[in-house]
């Protein structure tokens, strides 16, 4: 048996980033004691590279605004696929989530009458975004980071203990969700500084870790991304929903190298930037779909009247939602109208005084000037697409954020699943965050609150787990002669053929061929072999991310090569029309190896097990917020009777 | 797209001790010295601890010393040296050291808990909230702060001084004093906190001597001297050097 | 690992960048680029000036030529002062006083510049060494910064603003009254007008950029919104607040020039061109 710290809390969440820490708001204030663990230092989760806003139907700017028309453009930029209670629950309750971070510190820009100012987004009907300038992400993390603070400063009045009821784990890892039979007794833990291994036994697990980027190689995510707690569920039991939907924000940086991918903020379009191609021509003029034909301008001088009288034009299409431009950007390239550094240029140069840019896209402004030595007051960005963000994730309750089939286990987040349908809106994310980051807190918190008795920890998973941690150190040589794995070059491998193979636009025999790689490199995998010692060794952490990536990069080409359609995030060549017989379709992935990954996979059959789900019908009120002439683009024949 | 080989001298070791280690490794168009850390450890050194996270100057998590100067590694262009110069990176050296670039940074974290936290104004319901623009701008600059701890680093109160750590809450935190000091609707005073007074008797205001090494580091181009230390400076004068005020503050109390 | 990390305890083998819990490396800094060079010019610059002043200071001679007075002895305080028709005159010392003039005066603008937060730093740095330069370390053993007397009183600043904005009034005088000629008659303009202009001109920038008067100004508040006058204000001197250290400099030189320009006059060693 290993001797290990072990420690109870009531409720674990996984995770730092937005929706950890308002679950672990929400559950400190519901009376659980709190455990935060999260892979970075404290405060500097993915969260912060959220550039746009927060999407809340406040109505500040506009007072035609509603949750309704919240939820209708969200419902329809995801393409109808959307969990609609999600939808609907998001949409009621992003406002209240906006405004109580005001009474913790936020500091918004404001409107002329002193509310919080809103910004125009793609997708949405009004401007609809809280924001500071281009760094709103910075300002959600602080203002959650500095209240879980102030939680701990009344701990410290009251216990004398600033850790006493909510403590934050920083810089560690959790490889495994530990069960009693069917439910969560807790999280097998590593601390990254010492590589000491550790136990935080709960009845309840939070999963927060955001999403996925990190198996592309051109994304805007950071090194963190790594699947974890998709990998994580799946390992514990729990089924992960719609995978194949991965989100190309259409404008990330393409030069130089090293940056390739950086995101370029949707802001720049939503106050005035368009996008034109080599010969100079605003192309997005010419991909407007049908099913949004009578919302955008059809010409530019309509496009352009728009941002200064909205009531009377319609938007331009460059405010169309990301999957739409990003397909765009990439047709236009491989057309051969592309920039020198194969993307397109994005202009705000002309449509707006150097002062405005500087003022209202601040972080854009220095990004570009000191990474890629380009003056944006000047000079059109080159942008292209990027891996940006997963709409599938965990299977959840909608209510509860309780994932499906494992009791004790909540998500929120981008590692949720469902919410967005199969393409996700700008500042959709950080309400998404808030909203179901509090409920998750609250429903972990009362769940192990109503816990007779607590679910034990099996000391055989911790001997497993710790076994399965230490592998990388005594990885041997094959047989055949051939070397130790490097770590990194496996990720870089893996990197490649996802980008290269299950990408923005998808084909069957690729796909196939993704697959054939995925085997190969977890064979591999499993010989990754790493130097040193454990403390603070990134090799090793890169080693025990692969787990991850690989089980979820898998994930994604299942679900991909099986929908035959395009719809939101997930484009085939081979299918290039929605099929509205799929909406209904949920592609749900298990874990097939009984083993639970320890075990050498069958490369052939691989670790993972589709099972197609129909969804529940959209309940009639929300369905009757929509024309008649809208729903028949995305329902089936026999959902628009019922 | 050209390519050279850099002379890198990068310091490894932990607490039991380290030395500048001598690499020589690849280098191409537009990189920055992060991606030269990377190349290292996918290449050299897989166990070469660091830190990153978004490599895009938006985390501040790859704080590290160049060529002896605190700054980002993601936002330290590769263009801005020689070829032909030996490029030394350090961890940060105000802090103690964990593994080679890695250091433990958990005196911020401490400093952070002392500041006490935003005061909501009684019986203004969320949602309620009303602030003009131009009251929110000055607190806006400084949450523009990334937690890099750059300037906690370079800050020589404390670099030069580990004795100072206790009663010294640093530029990034005396910042967090005067954010919360200028924010339209704190309501600490209401509560009995007069923020003023404690950021010199508190946090240490008083060790500043505003020789701007902060504001020098800062990867956010926040005037962290002129903008918040000095003003907050004036505040603590305002409430303990100036009689005029000193008494005006006492006779209003007294009326309230 | 939690965020509760106490920190180390001071130990070891060193102080500072050398403590024990620190990376161990042996140099005192690292830097490669001429760290050295701001700190030795301010320091140059600064002993500079400070020798010239104190040579002109005391020398009690050759500081009026009419219708200039030098800006070193202006207001002049004192009984034994030259007689300048019109001119700042205002002997409330009476006669006792046997010692130049200037010094009585120039305590002011002295203090103004030596409480000022750009002075501070440049002195600091450049002669105190603490620190030298960003990163470099500096060579004492114990800070305690402005926590304690005497450096404590830089707390003073705001007294000596009040002060110098007297004493630029005063100078403002002064330069009213270049506008005369020799035998006093009023509409006349030599390069002593000029210079004075110029001097009077740069006193006042870098008067009104003090940060004190920054936060008198405006600074202090909580709402602006409530205050748009003052906010407008703020605003400009902040706009002249951000060119603080160059107008320090600017005025430093300007005080001089115009005083050595009176000198020159009043040793006959220079005739004042008139323009008109």
């Amino acid at each position: 048996m290993t001797q290990l710290e072990r420690q109870q809390w009531d409720v674990v969440v996984v995770g730092a980033g937005g929706a950890g820490l308002r679950a672990a708001i929400e559950a400190r204030e519901r009376g659980a004691r709190t455990a935060v663990i999260c892979k970075s230092l404290f405060g500097k989760a993915h969260t912060v590279m959220a550039e746009g806003g927060i999407a809340a139907s406040m109505g500040n700017v506009n007072s035609g605004d509603n949750w309704q028309v919240h939820f209708r453009d969200t419902m329809r930029g995801g393409k109808f696929l959307n969990q609609w209670r999600m939808a609907e629950l998001h949409a009621r309750e992003a406002p209240e989530r906006v405004w109580e971070l005001e009474t913790w510190g936020a500091l918004f820009d404001r409107t002329a009458d002193g509310r919080i100012s809103q910004r125009n987004f793609g997708g949405h009907e009004y401007p609809r975004l809280a924001h500071v300038g281009d760094r709103t992400g910075l300002e959600l993390i602080r203002t959650l980071q500095q209240k879980i603070v102030s939680l701990q400063q009344e701990d410290k009045k009251e216990f004398g203990d600033y850790e006493a009821r909510l403590k934050v784990f920083q810089e560690c890892t959790v490889t495994r969700v530990l069960k009693e039979d069917e439910r969560v007794s807790g999280a097998f833990c590593y601390e990254r500084e010492s590589g000491r291994f550790f136990v935080l036994e709960a009845p309840a697990v939070v999963l927060a870790t955001g999403g996925i980027g990190k198996s592309f190689k051109v994304t805007s995510n950071s090194w963190e991304y790594t699947g974890d707690g998709h990998a994580l569920a799946l390992l514990a039991g729990a089924p992960l929903l719609n995978m194949e939907f991965v989100q190309f924000h259409p404008t990330g940086m393409v030069w130089p190298p090293s940056v390739k991918g950086i995101l370029v903020t949707e802001s720049v379009r939503g106050d005035g930037g368009v996008l034109r191609n080599s010969e100079g021509k605003r192309f997005m003029f010419d991909y407007v779909p049908d099913v949004f034909k009578e919302k955008y301008a059809e010409s530019e001088e309509e496009g352009d009247r728009w941002y200064e009288d909205p009531d009377h034009n319609r938007r331009p299409p460059e405010l169309l939602p990301r999957d739409e431009v990003a397909r765009a950007i990439n047709a236009e390239v491989k057309a051969g109208r592309g920039t020198p550094h194969g993307g397109v240029f994005l202009d705000v140069s002309t449509r707006m005084p150097a002062e405005v840019i500087r003022r209202r896209l601040p972080s854009m402004y220095h990004q570009f000037k000191e990474l890629a030595d380009v003056d944006i007051t000047a000079e059109a960005m080159e942008v292209g697409p990027t891996c940006h963000y997963v709409m599938g994730g965990i299977a959840v309750e909608s209510d509860t954020a309780a994932a499906r089939g494992v009791p004790g286990l909540f998500a929120a987040g981008e590692v949720a699943g469902g919410m967005h349908g199969s393409n996700r809106l700008g500042g959709n994310s950080l309400s998404d965050l808030l909203v179901f980051g509090r409920r998750a807190g609250l429903h972990a918190a009362e769940y192990a609150a109503s816990l007779a008795a607590r679910p034990a920890v099996d000391e055989i998973q911790i001997d497993t787990a710790a076994a399965e941690a230490l592998r990388p150190f005594s990885a041997e040589a094959p047989e055949d002669g051939s070397p130790v794995e490097n770590p990194y070059t496996l990720h870089q491998e893996l990197q490649q053929a996802m980008n290269d193979l299950v990408g923005i636009i998808r084909r069957e025999g690729e796909m196939h061929q993704a697959l054939r790689k995925l085997a190969e490199l977890r064979m591999r995998a499993r010989r990754a072999g790493v130097e040193g010692h454990r403390q603070f060794n990134p090799g090793w952490h890169l080693a025990l991310d692969l787990r991850n990536m690989l089980l979820v990069s898998e994930c994604v080409a299942r679900a991909a090569l099986e929908r035959t359609e395009s719809r939101g995030g997930h484009t085939r060549e081979d299918w290039p029309s929605m099929d509205r017989a799929w909406r209904r379709v949920n592609l749900l992935c298990h874990l097939a190896d009984p083993t639970e990954g320890l075990a050498p996979p069958d490369s052939e059959r691989g670790q993972i097990r589709l099972v197609r789900e129909e969804t529940d019908p959209i309940r009639a009120d929300l369905l009757s917020l929509f024309e008649k002439e809208e729903l028949v683009k995305y329902l089936a024949e026999e959902e628009l009777y019922e | 797209m050209s390519t050279y080989d850099a002379s890198f001298r990068v310091w490894r070791g932990d607490t039991g001790g380290g030395e500048l280690t001598d690499f020589t490794v690849e280098v191409n168009d537009g990189e920055v010295v992060l991606d030269i850390i990377h190349r290292l450890q996918a290449t050299q050194a897989p166990d070469l601890a660091v830190r990153w996270n978004c490599k895009a100057g938006k985390c501040g998590s790859c704080s590290a010393e160049i060529n002896g100067r605190p700054r980002l590694m993601c936002m330290t262009r590769m263009s801005v040296f020689d070829p032909a110069d030996v490029i030394t990176v350090t961890p940060l050296r105000a802090f103690p050291v964990v593994r080679d670039l890695v250091t433990d940074v958990g005196f911020n974290y401490t400093k952070a808990r002392e500041v006490p936290a935003f005061v909501p104004p009684k019986g203004v319901a969320p949602g309620e909230y009303r602030m003009q623009q131009i009251d929110v701008e000055r607190s806006q600059e400084f949450r523009k702060c990334i937690e890099c701890f750059l300037c906690q680093d370079t800050c020589h109160v404390v670099r030069d001084h580990e004795e100072n750590k206790g009663a010294f809450a640093g530029p990034r935190f005396l910042m967090r004093v005067a954010e919360l000091d200028m924010h339209p609707l704190d309501a600490a005073s209401e509560a009995g906190l007069d923020r003023k007074a404690t950021a010199q008797d508190e946090h240490g205001l008083g060790y500043c001597n505003i020789t701007k090494c902060c504001t020098e580091v800062c990867p956010e181009h926040i005037k962290i001297t002129d903008n918040a230390l000095i003003p907050l400076k004036e505040r603590a004068a305002d409430r303990k050097y100036d009689p005029l005020v000193w008494l005006g503050s006492r006779i209003r109390r007294r009326d309230s | 690992m939690a965020t509760g990390t106490e920190p180390s305890p001071p130990a070891g083998t060193g102080t500072g960048v050398h403590d024990a819990s620190r990376a161990a490396i042996a140099p005192r800094h690292l830097r490669t680029d001429r760290w050295w060079l701001a700190p030795a010019v301010t320091a140059a610059g600064l002993l500079a000036f400070i020798a010239y002043s104190t040579w002109r200071a005391f020398a009690n001679a050759d500081y009026y030529h009419a219708p200039y007075v030098s800006p070193f002895y202006s207001p002049c305080l004192a009984d034994n002062c030259a007689p300048m028709r019109h001119g700042p005159n205002a002997e409330i010392f009476g006669s006792w006083w046997g010692l130049s003039p200037a010094l009585l005066i120039l305590i002011f603008p002295l203090g103004f510049r030596l409480t000022c937060y750009y002075y501070r730093k440049a002195y600091y740095r450049g002669f105190w060494a603490s620190p030298p330069a960003c990163a470099v370390a500096e060579p004492h053993k114990k800070y305690s910064g402005e926590t304690r007397f005497p450096l404590i009183l830089q707390n003073v600043h705001r007294y000596f603003f009040y002060f110098a904005v007297l004493v630029a009034g005063v100078l403002t005088y002064d330069t009213v009254l270049s506008f005369r000629d020799e035998h006093y008659r009023w509409g006349h303009m030599g390069l002593g007008s000029l210079v004075f202009l110029v001097n009077i001109a740069l006193i006042w920038t870098y008067t009104l950029s003090c940060h004190s008067c920054r936060h008198i100004i405006g600074g202090r508040l909580r709402h602006f919104s409530k205050h748009p006058v003052r906010y407008r204000l703020w605003g400009w001197v902040g706009k002249l607040n951000e060119r603080h250290m160059l107008l320090a400099w600017a005025s430093l030189i300007s005080v001089a020039l115009a005083d050595f320009y009176v000198y020159l006059l009043a040793t006959g060693a220079f005739d004042d061109p008139r323009f008109f």
